[in-house]
C-alpha cells in the first residue's frame, strides 16, 4: 500500500456583520420573514444599480492587516454570469482578479502543540446569493431573497493543509480572528461561516498535486473533518483499485456521512466574468489603511504570547483563554483582582467550572451567571484559605444556581474552612479512636489507608477541614508521636 | 402656435398668465392625439396625470413657484423608469411592467414642475438605429413616414421633431440621441458619461449609456439637461462635480475657439452631406473660431469596438429578465429551464437576442481575451486619441451620420449595414466624451445633423458653440411640412 499524502485547500466564507447590505440599504438581520429585507436593488428591478458598502471594505482591510496581507490599492469587482432563481441579476457581483486582500498568512496551533503557518492566498469581497425553498410547497419552489445581497468575504487559503485535523485548526483559526475583527459573527448554524474544501491526494514525495475534488458548503467544523477525511478514503481506494480521480464538486451528506458528486469539470459553468461596469475600482489609501489598522484588537496570537509570559501559562492554556476576546477579557477581569501571581488558579477555574458550567447552559460568556468579581470574589477566599478547592466547587454550584456572592454562600451555609488545629485535632482523635483495627494496619505498613482516615475526617468536619493541615496534623497523630 | 414657441418663451407666456400648464399641456395632448396614430412616437399616453400635474404646476406658480422647467410639458423615452407607469424598453419583455419608482431624471425632471405627456417608441431595449426593433413596432420619419427616424431613441426624435412636446428625454450607448436627432432635424445632446444619472434607466451598455435631451434648440436644450445633470449617490459611475450654469454661457463668443474638422469623418462622405459641414464651418469661422483638422488614427475601430463591449455588456444586463420576478412569463413552464428558455426566448425580439449570443460568445472562456479585452485596448487607444486631440484643439467637429434617413425596412435585414450607420457617433460613447447633433442643413428633403464633440464636461461649450451656429442659422427652425 502506496504512502499516500493528503492536500487539503480551504475557501472559507465569513458574512461580513455590517448593518446594510453590500450593495443596497436593506438590512441584513437572520431570520426575517422571507423576502422583507429585499429592496428594489436586491430584487434586481429593472434600472437599479448597486452602491458598495463602505464598511465591508472597511471589515476586509481589517481581516487583511490581521493576517499581514497586503491590502490592494486598488481592486475590482467582477460579474460571475449564471442563471439560477435566487440570483436576481442573473450575475453574482464578486472580486476576481483584483480582490482586495492579497497573500497573508496565518499560523495554526496543531494537537501536538506544533505551529504550523497556513498561507492565505487571497480574501474577496462579494455577495451572497437568495435561498431557494422547497419544503412546504405543493409543486413549486419558493425564493427568498433576504439573504441576497449580504456582504461576504471569501478567505482562500494555499493548499497547505496536510490532514482533515490541520483543516479544522485553520478553520477554527480563522473562525476566532473574525469574531476577534468583529466582522462576523461566526454563526455557524445560521450560515454565517462556513467552507468549501478542495482534497486531493499524492504519493509522498511526489511533487505535483493529485487532482481535486471540492466539497460544497461545510457549515461545521465536524462536518469539515468528517467531509475530508470521507474524501480522503474516497480518493485513496479509488487509485489503489487502478481508478483516477475526477475534478468536480461534490456534496457532503452529513446524514450518510459521505461525499456525492455533484457536477464534474465538463458540467462546469462558464461564468463568463468580467469588470462590472456599475461599479468603479476600488482606490484605497495609505491614510485608509491606517485609520483601519488603529482599530485592529490585540490578536489572538499576541493575546496567547502576553497571557503566557505575564501569567506564566502553558501554550495551551493561553490559547483556550485567548480563543475568543469576550474569554480572554473575562479571564483577565478576574486576574486584574485577584492578583498575577494567581493566574494560574483564575485560569483552571475559568477554563474548568466556568467553562462547563456555560456549556452545560449553553450560555454565551456575556450572560455568565458568574461574573468576573463573583468569581475573583470566589477565588481569593481559595486563596486566603477561608475555603478549600473542593467546598470552592460546591460554593460555585450555588453562585451559578443562586447568583449571590462566594461570601454569602459560605457564611449561610457555613462552609468556612477549619484552620483551628485543636478542633481538627479534636476529629482526628475521635476518628482514630473509631478505626483500631485501620489503625493497627496502618502501623503495621498499610500507607494507604492514610487516604482513608483523611476522607473520615473530612467526612465528620463536611470538608471544611484545611487539608494541608489536616494532613500534616494526621500524619504525626498515625505515627504515635503524639 | 404653442408648439413652436422655445421653453423660454412659453415660460415668459406661463409666467405672464397669458396662457396656463393646463392649457399647454391641452395643446400638446391634442397634437399627440391628431398626429401619434401616424408617426407611433408614444407607445404609452399619460393624459390625466399629465393634466393633474400641470394643474400642480399652475397652482405652484400662482402660490409664487417658479423654475424654467415648471409646467412644461415633456416626454420620457420608455427606458426611463416611471412610478406607476408602464415602462416597457420597447419590449414585449416589459411590456406588462409597470414601474414601482421613478428614475433619478425622471423625479429631477418631476422636481423642476415638468409635466409628463407619455412614454415613446424606442428600439427594443435601445438596440438599433432605426427604431424598427420596437415590440411596438416602427417609429415613422415626420419629414417622410416611409423613412425610419433613427434610434434607438426614435419615438422622442419623431416627437420632438413633430413638436408633440417642447422636449423629449432620449438615452445613447452609441449615437442613440444624435443619430436619430440629426435623422429627424431636432438638437440632441449626450452629455460626459457620469454627468446624468443612470439610475432607474434601464441598463443596455452600463459603461456607455448616457441619459439626454431633444430640443428644438441647443438654448432649449440647455435648459433641460440644467435639470437633468448631476451627481446622484445611487449610481457609482455618475460624478460629483458641480454643475455649471449651462443657459448663461450660451452667448459666450466664439472667437480664439479652435475647431477640430475630424479627417476620418470625410474619408468617403458622400459630398452634398460634406457640403454642408463646410458650410457650417465657415459659418463658425465668421464667428471667430479657427477650424484645424485633425486625425484620430484608431477612430475607424470603433464599430468593431462596440459591438465587442455593448452587446458583453447587455449579455450580463439582460439575464435578470428570467421569467421569475416581474415582465413576460412564458405559459405553463413545465421546469426552471422550459421557464428560462421559452420566457426569454418569447420576451425578446431578434436584435436583442443577436446582440445577447455575441455578448456570451465574446466573454466566453477560449473568446474573451481575443474579443472582450482586445476591445477594451483598443477602447483606450480610441480614447487616448481623443485626449490628445483635445490636445490642440476645444471642440470635435463632423457629420453626425453617413447619410439621411433611410427607408423603413432597408436595412433591418442586414445588421452590419445597418451598425455602420452609428459609425460617427460611437466614438464619443467609446471616450465617455459629452456630444451634440444640430440640424445644419438637408439631403434629398431629409434633414442632416452637424456634430459637435468636446473633452469630459465641455457641455457648456457645446451648448453656447450651438446655440450661437443657431443664432446665425435657421436649420433648426424648420418643421415637417404638415406639423407646423
Amino acid at each position: 500500500m502506496a504512502d499516500w499524502e493528503v492536500v487539503i485547500g480551504l475557501e472559507i466564507h465569513a458574512q461580513l456583520a455590517t448593518k446594510s447590505k453590500i450593495f443596497s440599504g436593506s438590512a441584513t438581520a437572520y431570520g426575517a420573514p422571507p423576502n422583507t429585507q429585499a429592496s428594489l436593488v436586491d430584487l434586481a428591478y429593472p434600472g437599479v444599480l448597486p452602491v458598495l458598502n463602505a464598511d465591508a471594505v472597511r471589515m476586509a482591510v481589517k481581516f487583511g492587516l490581521s493576517i499581514d496581507a497586503d491590502v490592494a490599492r486598488r481592486s475590482v469587482f467582477a460579474r460571475k454570469n449564471y442563471f439560477y432563481p435566487d440570483l436576481p441579476k442573473g450575475y453574482q457581483i464578486s472580486q476576481y482578479e483584483l480582490p482586495v486582500v492579497k497573500q497573508g498568512k496565518l499560523a495554526v496551533m496543531l494537537d501536538d502543540g506544533t505551529v504550523k503557518t497556513i498561507g492565505v492566498t487571497r480574501a474577496h469581497l462579494e455577495e451572497d446569493a437568495g435561498k431557494s425553498m422547497h419544503e412546504g410547497l405543493a409543486h413549486a419552489s419558493g425564493i427568498d431573497l433576504n439573504r441576497a445581497g449580504t456582504p461576504l468575504l471569501e478567505i482562500v487559503s494555499e493548499p497547505d493543509m496536510r490532514s482533515a485535523k490541520e483543516a479544522v485548526a485553520y478553520m477554527k483559526k480563522i473562525h476566532t480572528l473574525v469574531r476577534y475583527l468583529e466582522i462576523c459573527d461566526g454563526n455557524m448554524q445560521e450560515g454565517s461561516f462556513r467552507c468549501d474544501a478542495n482534497v486531493s491526494v499524492r504519493p509522498r514525495g511526489r511533487e505535483k498535486f493529485g487532482t481535486r475534488a471540492e466539497i460544497k458548503n461545510l457549515n461545521s467544523f465536524r462536518f469539515v473533518e468528517k467531509a475530508i477525511n470521507f474524501e480522503v478514503s474516497r480518493q485513496i481506494d479509488l487509485l489503489e483499485s487502478g481508478g483516477t480521480v475526477v475534478q468536480e464538486t461534490r456534496l457532503y451528506d452529513s446524514d450518510k456521512d459521505e461525499t456525492r458528486s455533484m457536477r464534474s469539470k465538463e458540467e462546469a459553468n462558464d461564468y463568463r466574468y468580467f469588470p462590472d461596469p456599475d461599479l468603479l475600482p476600488v482606490h484605497i489609501d495609505e491614510s485608509f489603511i491606517e485609520a483601519v489598522r488603529a482599530t485592529l484588537p490585540e490578536l489572538p496570537d499576541a493575546k496567547a504570547a502576553r497571557f503566557a509570559r505575564d501569567f506564566g501559562l502553558s501554550a495551551y492554556d493561553a490559547g483556550v483563554l485567548s480563543a475568543s476576546r469576550e474569554l480572554g477579557a473575562y479571564f483577565e477581569a478576574v486576574v486584574a483582582e485577584l492578583g498575577a501571581a494567581h493566574a494560574k488558579l483564575a485560569a483552571n477555574w475559568v477554563m474548568g467550572e466556568l467553562s462547563s458550567g456555560l456549556n452545560r447552559d449553553n450560555l454565551d460568556i456575556a450572560v455568565s451567571r458568574v461574573s468576573p468579581a463573583q468569581l475573583s470574589g470566589l477565588l481569593t477566599r481559595i486563596v486566603d484559605q477561608t475555603i478549600s478547592g473542593k467546598i470552592a466547587k460546591e460554593v460555585f454550584e450555588s453562585m451559578w444556581s443562586e447568583g449571590e456572592s462566594a461570601d454569602a454562600i459560605i457564611d449561610s451555609k457555613g462552609l468556612k474552612q477549619i484552620t483551628d488545629s485543636g478542633a481538627i485535632e479534636g476529629v482526628i482523635d475521635a476518628v482514630i479512636a473509631a478505626n483500631p483495627k485501620q489503625l493497627a494496619d496502618y502501623r503495621g505498613g498499610k500507607d494507604k489507608l492514610f487516604g482513608f482516615f483523611v476522607g473520615q475526617v473530612m467526612k465528620a468536619t463536611e470538608g471544611k477541614a484545611n487539608p494541608a493541615q489536616l494532613n500534616e496534623l494526621l500524619k504525626r497523630k498515625l505515627g504515635g508521636g503524639a | 402656435m404653442l408648439h413652436t414657441l422655445s421653453i423660454g418663451e412659453l415660460g415668459r407666456n406661463l409666467n405672464s398668465g397669458q396662457i396656463s400648464s393646463v392649457e399647454l399641456t391641452r395643446h400638446f395632448l391634442a397634437r399627440i392625439e391628431r398626429f401619434n396614430s401616424a408617426l407611433n412616437a408614444l407607445i404609452t399616453l399619460t393624459a390625466e396625470q399629465a393634466l393633474a400635474a400641470a394643474a400642480a404646476a399652475d397652482a405652484a406658480r400662482a402660490a409664487g413657484g417658479q423654475g424654467p422647467l415648471l409646467g412644461i410639458p415633456l416626454i420620457h423615452k420608455d427606458i426611463f423608469c416611471t412610478d406607476g407607469v408602464r415602462t416597457s424598453c420597447g419590449s414585449r419583455m416589459l411590456d406588462n411592467f409597470i414601474a414601482p419608482y421613478d428614475a433619478t431624471v425622471v423625479a429631477k425632471l418631476k422636481t423642476a414642475g415638468a409635466v409628463m405627456l407619455g412614454k415613446a417608441n424606442m428600439d427594443e431595449f435601445a438596440m438599433g438605429s432605426s427604431n424598427e426593433t420596437s415590440y411596438y413596432g416602427p417609429v415613422k420619419n415626420p419629414w417622410d413616414r416611409t423613412k425610419v427616424p433613427g434610434g434607438s431613441s426614435g419615438g422622442s426624435a419623431a416627437a420632438t421633431a413633430a413638436r408633440l412636446a417642447p422636449f423629449a428625454t432620449g438615452t445613447d450607448t452609441g449615437g442613440s440621441i444624435r443619430q436619430p436627432a440629426a435623422l429627424t432635424g431636432v438638437t440632441g445632446v449626450k452629455p460626459t458619461y457620469g454627468r446624468v444619472s443612470r439610475y432607474g434607466m434601464i441598463a443596455f451598455a452600463s459603461s456607455l449609456d448616457q441619459a439626454g435631451v431633444f430640443a428644438q434648440s441647443a438654448a432649449d436644450a440647455a435648459i433641460v439637461l440644467q435639470a437633468m445633470a448631476g451627481f446622484d449617490p445611487r449610481d457609482s459611475t455618475s460624478i460629483d462635480a458641480p454643475v455649471p450654469n449651462y443657459p448663461a454661457t450660451l452667448s459666450a463668443p466664439l472667437a480664439g475657439l479652435k475647431i477640430g474638422l475630424l479627417r476620418e469623418f470625410f474619408d468617403g462622405l458622400e459630398a452634398r452631406n460634406a457640403a454642408l459641414i463646410h458650410e457650417a464651418l465657415k459659418i463658425y469661422r465668421s464667428l471667430g473660431a479657427e477650424t484645424v483638422e485633425v486625425s484620430l488614427p484608431h477612430l475607424p475601430l470603433s464599430v468593431p469596438t462596440y459591438y465587442v463591449v455593448a452587446p458583453a455588456e447587455c449579455s450580463s444586463n439582460l439575464s435578470r429578465f428570467d421569467g421569475v420576478r416581474f415582465g413576460y412569463r412564458c405559459e405553463n413552464p413545465k421546469d426552471l429551464l422550459d421557464l428560462y428558455t421559452r420566457s426569454r426566448g418569447e420576451g425578446f425580439g431578434a436584435e436583442v437576442k443577436r446582440r445577447i449570443m455575441t455578448g456570451t460568445y465574446v466573454l466566453s472562456a477560449g473568446y474573451f481575451d481575443a474579443y472582450y479585452l482586445q476591445a477594451q485596448k483598443v477602447r483606450r487607444l480610441i480614447t487616448d486619441d481623443f485626449r490628445a486631440a483635445f490636445a490642440q484643439v476645444d471642440l470635435l467637429i463632423g457629420p453626425t451620420t453617413p447619410t439621411p434617413a433611410f427607408d423603413i425596412g432597408a436595412k433591418i435585414n442586414d445588421p452590419v449595414t445597418m451598425y455602420l450607420n452609428d459609425i460617427y457617433t460611437i466614438g464619443a460613447n467609446l471616450a465617455g466624451l459629452p456630444g451634440l447633433s444640430l440640424p445644419c442643413g438637408f439631403v434629398d428633403d431629409l434633414p442632416m445633423g452637424l456634430q459637435l464633440i468636446g473633452p469630459h464636461f465641455s457641455e457648456a461649450k457645446l451648448l453656447n458653440a450651438a446655440h450661437l451656429y443657431q443664432e446665425a442659422t435657421d436649420w433648426h427652425r424648420r418643421s415637417p411640412h404638415g406639423y407646423e
